[in-house]
């Protein structure tokens, strides 16, 4: 594969025998661009085969390739687009990731020479460097070992500088470059390396210098991303049709089945729950996985360096425009609730105020009300960051329009009309499931909660106790009662019914009335940002406890609903490590994470239901029950 | 320096219903969406604008979306360099074969070797790249330095202009300034003249974009400026 010479004059592969200077080499360049037009190609044709020869490089033919990148930097201004078009296209076919770092230098060179050189070359340049936010298919095996992710590292690094010189020296690149950037984007389809690799880049990009210019268009762009990965993976993959269980039953973890250590490849989880194991086979779930751990790194670093809530305000209108309009979105919401709990008192305040605006104005249709409160609720009962007293705070902004909208009402029960109404009633009642006890046991909030009229609401001609979701209005007379918040006189029978007639009917066709946006997150490797800020079911004490457990701290499990208390082989040292968020604490929401929607008996729902060896099990009354019946 | 104009220009703004709440807004949004890009109707690029109503009676369209048009007088500030005019721009980067200058912070510009006059030479001084005269050796360009130079085309998509350092009253503007009574024109005076004016109001714009929040800024400004002068 050696380069032809014209012998009449020293060529290029000649080099170690003469010293050229460099601009001798440049001219020599020049000199082979212009006889093109001339109709003599020879030299030119040479300088595309140096450029074409990609593999097994010698150090000389390394050496030949440089100096006649570096050359053609010199040359650009005699490069025309028509005549020189198969040494323009081969130029913008080079991946860096196949070469070394020298090469790598005089090819960003020459771009950034092309890109500011003329306008015509402008769009190929940013096309080039972008395709090089990804590596070529055979690389992608070598992207695990140390080799690959240093020469990741230096082709990276020059992609980026090149896009910020060339940014100097044209300032409205950064406009042309951002739908090239938005239009190269992987696909839900491509391999997960791929899409993690280029989103990676992505983030990148906003973090940058560029960032102000191109920043919040990419961040949208991501989170589209994130939704039409959410939107692949079906419903049924987690629900069971089955809702004859109440909603706040034992979420059916088959724990028996364990991990071993090695299949974890080095993390700290001793064990993992099958509703993680029931998406290991899925491929859309793993890469929405990925992804949300780069969006979560990528929020935890802006925060670090104090600009989380500029972000946050682009995460925002991302979110109302469409996470919000994607219909139950499953876990792309997160991006929301951790960025929330990176810094509480500021956007997990705002994102609270922003959808009880949505709820209280009266902009939006009634279905995008009803889904804000729905992801109100479900925010602020989960988010373990949020004072009782700001949550108070918003309950009486959702009781006081509710009760408002009473007054205007003289009606009876109708959950098709005013299924907003009940979509808030409802609302109030989940959160109050959660946050009931922590709020009675201070003083000040206690008496803030008194003087709001919920009974006056509840009891209204409009009836929302009959209406709403009965789990959870059963759950809250019960802890209502034991509070003294109220009574009722009549009795609810529901047969720990899930869901009823009148519930389907306000939810409407989106089945809005079973809308928990933040129930646990099935996803492994996001889920163990979430979960030190998260608050299961398991962890609630109700005001109807009375027992406390095993002087284990505060937000230790106390179930008094089933009767049954938390026991199990590690019980106190699963107390202290819950503290430390670190260790795996899966026997608790498997036994004991009611109050969500999420997955029930699965045995027929399970994916790549491998058993493992089980090193600890856990004890074998707490092992779910297969018969529908309440446990 | 030459290319630049302000217009008069009569507009009407067809408005989306949805953005009936707050028309000035939508106006405004829509008229920035015309910034730095080379519009045919006005010929040239859309610097700045400062807007105000004609008439507070809007006519809506006919058709499924009732859009509704609103009458505008408008200042447009315009920019379109022609062939053989001469720009003012910021060296950003200096090699043997070719100088890039930013002119208003947001064009690039880019001068070639065979369009440096003889006159100057290219040396490493101390490490620093510079173009140097050989007539007159305090006659220097280096990164930083103000350039004036003769406009060779105009790329009127990617707004990348091709300049010329040939003729001789090209190259550094604050030598040309001090030793332009060496170059004794009639007519170099009076124009000179109009062009210090020029620059003098220009100046402000005249920043290469090093960081991006330049940028954000110069739109912050017009923005500001029409807001400032805009009548409901």
């Amino acid at each position: 594969m050696g380069v032809k010479l014209a012998s009449e004059r020293p060529g290029f592969s000649e080099m170690e025998d003469v010293n050229f200077t460099d601009s001798e080499l440049v001219y020599h360049v020049r000199d082979a661009l212009r006889s093109v037009t001339l109709g003599d190609s020879n030299s030119y044709n040479e300088l595309i085969g140096v450029i074409h020869h990609t593999e097994y490089l010698t150090p000389d033919e390394v050496a030949l390739l440089v100096t006649s990148l570096k050359a053609l930097s010199g040359a650009v201004s005699c490069i025309d687009i028509a005549h020189h078009d198969s040494l323009l296209s081969s130029i913008f076919r080079m991946s860096m990731w196949s070469y070394g770092p020298d090469v790598m230098d005089a090819l960003v060179e020459l771009i950034i020479s092309l890109a500011a050189s003329s306008g015509k070359y402008i769009d190929s340049c940013l096309d080039m460097l972008v395709s090089n936010f990804m590596p070529p298919h055979y690389f992608l095996a070598l992207l695990k070992q140390p080799r690959g992710l240093a020469r990741k590292d230096q082709v990276l690094h020059r992609v980026h500088s090149a896009l910020r010189d060339i940014a100097d020296l044209v300032p409205l690149a950064p406009l042309r470059l951002l739908p090239i950037i938005l239009q190269k984007m992987p696909n839900v389809y491509s391999k997960e390396p791929m899409i993690v690799i280029y989103v990676e880049n992505m983030l990148r990009l906003e973090s940058g210098a560029m960032g102000e210019l191109v920043g919040s268009m990419i961040l949208c762009a991501v989170v589209d991303r994130l939704i039409d990965l959410d939107v692949e993976i079906e419903w049924e993959d987690i629900l069971q049709d089955d809702f004859s269980k109440g909603i706040f039953e034992m979420e059916l973890e088959d724990v028996e089945e364990t991990l071993d250590d090695d299949e974890q490849e080095g993390d700290e989880l001793p064990r993992e729950s099958s509703s993680w194991r029931r998406f290991r086979g899925n491929v859309v779930a793993e890469k929405l996985d990925s992804l949300l751990v780069l969006m979560f790194e990528h929020l935890r670093s802006c925060n670090d360096v104090g600009r989380l809530s500029n972000v946050f305000e682009t995460l925002l209108q991302s979110f109302k425009q469409t996470v919000m309009k994607a219909h139950k979105s499953k876990f792309s919401q997160f991006v929301m609730f951790y960025a929330c709990s990176l810094d509480p008192g500021n956007c997990g305040v705002r994102f609270a105020d922003i959808l009880a605006d949505i709820f209280t104005g009266s902009v939006s249709p009634p279905d995008v009300r009803m889904s804000a409160v729905a992801y109100l609720a479900s925010y602020l009962s989960r988010a373990k960051f949020l004072p009782a007293s700001f949550v108070v705070n918003i309950l009486q902004r959702l009781v006081g329009w509710c009760w408002k909208y009473t007054e205007s009402q003289d009606g009876d029960i109708n959950p098709d009309a005013h299924r907003v109404f009940y979509s808030g009633c409802q609302a109030i009642m989940y959160v109050l499931c959660f946050r009931m006890r922590s709020i009675m046991d201070v003083h000040r909030m206690k008496s803030q909660l008194f003087l709001m009229p919920v009974e006056a609401l509840l009891k209204h001609p409009l009836s929302p106790l009959k209406v709403c979701l009965p789990s959870i209005v059963e759950e809250f007379l019960r802890q209502a009662k034991a509070a003294h918040l109220f009574t009722v006189s009549e009795t609810f029978v529901f047969n720990d019914l899930l869901e009823s007639e009148h519930s389907r009917a306000f939810g409407g066709k989106e089945r809005l009335d079973m809308f928990f946006p933040f129930d646990p997150c099935l996803l492994r490797k996001s889920d163990r940002y979430i979960r030190p800020n998260f608050v299961y079911w398991s962890m609630v004490r109700t005001t109807y406890d009375d027992d406390d457990e095993e002087g284990s701290s505060d937000e230790d499990v106390v179930d008094g609903f089933m009767g049954r208390s938390v026991e199990n082989i590690a019980g106190d040292a699963m107390a202290a490590s819950f503290e430390e968020h670190d260790l795996d604490l899966d026997e608790f929401d498997y036994s004991m994470n009611k109050m969500s929607i999420t997955p029930k008996n699965s045995s027929n729902f399970r994916f790549g239901s491998e058993l493992y060896g089980s090193a600890m099990r856990m004890p074998s009354r707490i092992r779910p029950s297969t018969s529908p019946e309440s446990l | 320096m030459e290319g630049l104009k302000v217009s008069d220009a009569n507009l009407v703004v067809y408005v989306h219903p949805s953005k009936a709440t707050n028309v000035s807004q939508a106006i405004l949004c829509e008229l920035s969406s015309l910034l730095f890009k080379f519009s045919e109707i006005f010929d040239g690029v859309v610097l700045d604008y400062d807007v105000n109503t004609l008439s507070e009676v809007a006519k809506i369209l006919p058709g499924v979306h009732p859009y509704f048009g609103v009458r505008l007088q408008a200042k447009l500030l315009l920019f379109h360099p022609k062939t053989d005019m001469l720009l003012e721009g910021k060296v950003v980067k200096l090699g043997q074969q070719s100088i890039h200058v930013i002119v208003l912070g947001f064009s690039s510009a880019i001068i070639i070797e065979e369009d440096i006059r003889e006159e100057f030479k290219y040396k490493v001084k101390r490490g620093e790249e510079v173009f140097v005269g050989t007539s007159h050796k305090r006659h220097k360009i280096k990164v930083g330095t103000i350039l004036r130079f003769l406009v060779k085309s105009f790329d009127e998509e990617i707004l990348h202009i091709s300049g010329s350092l040939v003729p001789p009253h090209t190259g550094s503007v604050r030598w040309l300034d001090k030793n332009g009574e060496d170059w004794s024109h009639a007519d170099r005076s009076s124009k000179k003249r109009k062009e210090s004016v020029g620059r003098e109001q220009m100046w402000e714009h005249d920043k290469p974009i090093t960081d991006a929040s330049t940028l954000s800024m110069n739109t912050d400004h017009t923005n500001k400026k029409s807001k400032g002068t805009k009548k409901k």
